[in-house]
């Protein structure tokens, strides 16, 4: 653009010149605006596609995400959106996000369900021992920061972004599968036609556009907190520094970025 | 069929590698195997096993040619598998596969082949027209120099191959025993025992599959059994179990006990699902049976063995001994692959198996699989024949009035 500028400046100081010329000069001088207006039109479009992913800087941020036990009352609308916006198969072995109920009898004896993967909430508790508690544990893939997945991958079709998320290449997954054994949290599924594997992206395609992810989105009791995970500012970051925090299989030091507030023992 | 147990994460309903996965540690453990009782053969001079020695060499070679298909079979996008060699992930014991594999069929298994062939080949292809000749002639490579200084070199060659190749059958196996062995996630596999126990097991297989082999193979050709290296392969083949046998008593001990979070739901798994597979097959049928047998009428200790047998009746034992032996390691494959997904990584539920008989993964395809190698080998036989009595020395050889030596020492 800035090389047609000159165009026109030319064109303006050659317009006292003889009338055989000026015609044609006048010409170019609309072609030049033309020009000039079409490629302003182009520009005006693209800055407003830069608002989205474009204009999106993967340095800048570094996500995480918090989960409060105590909020979630296990109404599986986290799993039905997952499901929606992540085009997640509707089996009951394909899940990016499930919710896991646990209820502890009298007798000490822990019992854990998930059918469905919680998606339409769950049925009374069964046992024959009086149930002490209950509660639901909500889980995804923990874009953990030491990933077993991306180092197990023959091809790197699985990878860390910038941003501290982990994806997966569907382009490039040869479907091995070695990446579902290596998950410890069993959050990894081989998409049935596809023959890839996949896993919760955070909703990535929502996130760089400055959204929150769908699961995060949808629950009524705020239960999924996402943010960034090292900015004061950050809604995670305040979560983190109000709750006492665990994530799931520590001693594996997978280093995982989903953190559970009120965590019980017996979730594995 | 018995019903699931307990909890199982949702994803981990289908069991993710299935009867072609148990089929690729069985084979490239038969390839370690029989290129190491080779290597034995050769580097240590053992000469009763002498007469195997090219057999087993073709053994590998055929075996290590089928053992990628299963991977190949079992992946989800077959068409990308190229990307494996192309851009490795280099932190990835998996994307390593290509490079071993490579390394041990390019530069080990077919380098000494040939060395070992060459002069054969030279020799045979002169004798005759035809298109074996033919092939034969363009497998020389174009080298027939015959001279003394040439087949000396040879020689030194095909020895220190051997020497590089020992470490690198070792490689191969303890390799495979690691994409096990290093999943942290599973408490099933993640040893530090994996490649080793993975590596003597493979020995084990690969020496009775020789055995099995090499008898068969004088049946068919109306040869007599060499019974003093049936008997040498025997002895080999005790004294390997009872190092793999005490490997793993050795794990299954550190496991029961540390007895850390897992035991539970492994005990569990072990007594509920694992019964055939594991307590019969692999340790009953495919261990100690085999063991106590071997013990018994092979020249191990005693020149004769503890109990003296007729040679038919010894080599009768020995026939079955190497086929429960075979049972007996696909088992111990099967109960590593399988068992170490048949329960949850939740750690409180079991899953099932199904195993399906048609299907790219199916018992039909790792059936083709299995007998593949065995093809294979007949079509190397055919071409490389590796009988003491095919040898260029005791037939061509001497017609054409070539200085070459007898049966090899």
């Amino acid at each position: 653009m800035a090389g047609e500028l000159p165009t026109t400046d030319e064109a303006t100081q050659d317009s006292g010149a003889a009338p055989g010329r000026r015609a044609f000069v006048t010409a170019c001088g609309a072609l030049a605006v033309t020009t000039l207006l079409v490629e302003l039109g182009t520009d005006l479009e693209a800055e407003e596609q830069a608002e989205g992913p474009e204009r999106y800087d993967p340095r800048e941020h570094y996500y995480g995400m918090g989960i409060d036990i105590d909020k979630c009352i296990g109404c599986g609308r986290c799993v039905e959106a997952c499901k929606a916006e992540n085009d997640v198969p509707r089996d009951a072995h394909s899940f990016r996000t499930w919710v896991e109920r646990y209820v502890i009898h009298a007798d000490g004896e822990t019992a854990v369900d998930s059918p469905s993967g919680g998606i339409e909430g769950f049925p009374e508790p069964t046992g024959e021992a009086g149930v002490l508690r209950t509660f639901f544990v909500p889980k995804l893939c923990n874009h953990c920061a030491n990933p077993p997945c991306v180092q197990v991958c023959p091809v790197g079709a699985t990878f860390t972004t910038e941003d501290g998320v982990v994806l997966v290449d569907e382009e490039y997954c040869i479907g091995c599968r070695y990446c579902i054994q290596a998950c410890p949290y069993g959050a990894r599924f081989l998409h049935p036609t596809r023959r890839t594997a996949q896993k919760c992206t955070f909703c990535y395609h929502r996130v760089v556009r400055g959204l929150v992810p769908a699961c995060v989105e949808v629950c009524p009791t705020g239960a999924r907190i996402f943010g960034e995970v090292h900015r004061r500012s950050s809604p995670l970051e305040r979560f983190r520094r109000f709750n006492e925090i665990q994530v799931l299989k520590p001693h594996l030091n997978t280093d995982p970025k989903v953190f559970y507030a009120n965590l019980d023992g017996q979730v594995r | 069929m018995r019903p699931m147990q307990g909890y199982v994460y949702p994803n981990e309903f289908e069991l993710h590698w299935g009867l072609l996965i148990v089929v690729y540690p069985y084979l490239t453990g038969l390839v370690a195997g029989a290129f190491i009782l080779a290597s034995l053969a050769r580097v240590f001079n053992v000469r009763e096993v002498q007469p195997v020695y090219r057999l087993s060499l073709l053994t590998a070679l055929a075996f290590l040619i089928a053992a990628p298909l299963p991977l190949l079979a079992h992946l989800g996008r077959p068409e990308r598998a190229f990307e494996i060699f192309l851009t490795p992930n280099l932190r990835s014991a998996m994307a390593m596969f290509g490079f071993v594999y490579a390394w041990y069929l390019m530069v080990v298994l077919l380098l000494e082949i040939w060395f070992d062939y060459r002069k054969d080949l030279v020799i045979w292809s002169r004798g005759s027209t035809g298109v074996l000749s033919l092939v034969r002639r363009i497998l020389t490579l174009g080298a027939t120099d015959l001279s003394e200084g040439a087949l000396r070199f040879d020689a030194g060659a095909g020895k220190l191959i051997t020497i590089v190749g020992i470490p690198s059958a070792f490689l191969l196996h303890g390799y495979v025993g690691f994409i096990f062995g290093s999943v942290k996630a599973n408490p099933w596999w993640s040893s530090v025992l994996m490649p080793v126990v993975f590596l003597f097991s493979a020995i084990v297989s690969g020496i009775a599959l020789m055995l099995l082999i090499f008898m068969i193979s004088s049946l068919v050709r109306f040869k007599r059994v060499d019974m003093a290296c049936m008997d040498k392969l025997a002895a080999f083949l005790m004294y390997a179990l009872v190092v793999d046998f005490s490997l793993e008593m050795l794990d299954f001990t550190q496991r029961l006990y540390e007895a850390e979070e897992s035991i539970r739901i492994l005990s569990q798994m072990l007594s509920s699902r694992l019964v055939l597979s594991l307590i019969v097959l692999q340790v009953l049928v495919g261990t100690v049976l085999p063991l106590m047998s071997l013990a018994l009428v092979a020249p191990t200790v005693r020149k004769q063995g503890l109990v003296k047998v007729p040679d038919e009746l010894r080599r009768l034992i020995y026939f079955v001994v190497a086929v429960l032996i075979q049972i007996g390691i696909f088992s111990t494959r099967w109960n590593v692959v399988i068992g170490g997904q048949l329960f949850s990584k939740s750690l409180r539920g079991l899953t099932v198996y199904k195993i399906e008989l048609l299907g790219i993964e199916g018992m039909l395809t790792a059936g083709a699989i299995v007998v593949l190698p065995l093809v294979i080998l007949l079509v190397l036989v055919k071409l490389l024949p590796p009988w003491p009595d095919a040898e260029a020395g005791a037939t061509a050889g001497i017609g054409l009035g070539l200085a070459v030596s007898p049966a090899r020492r």
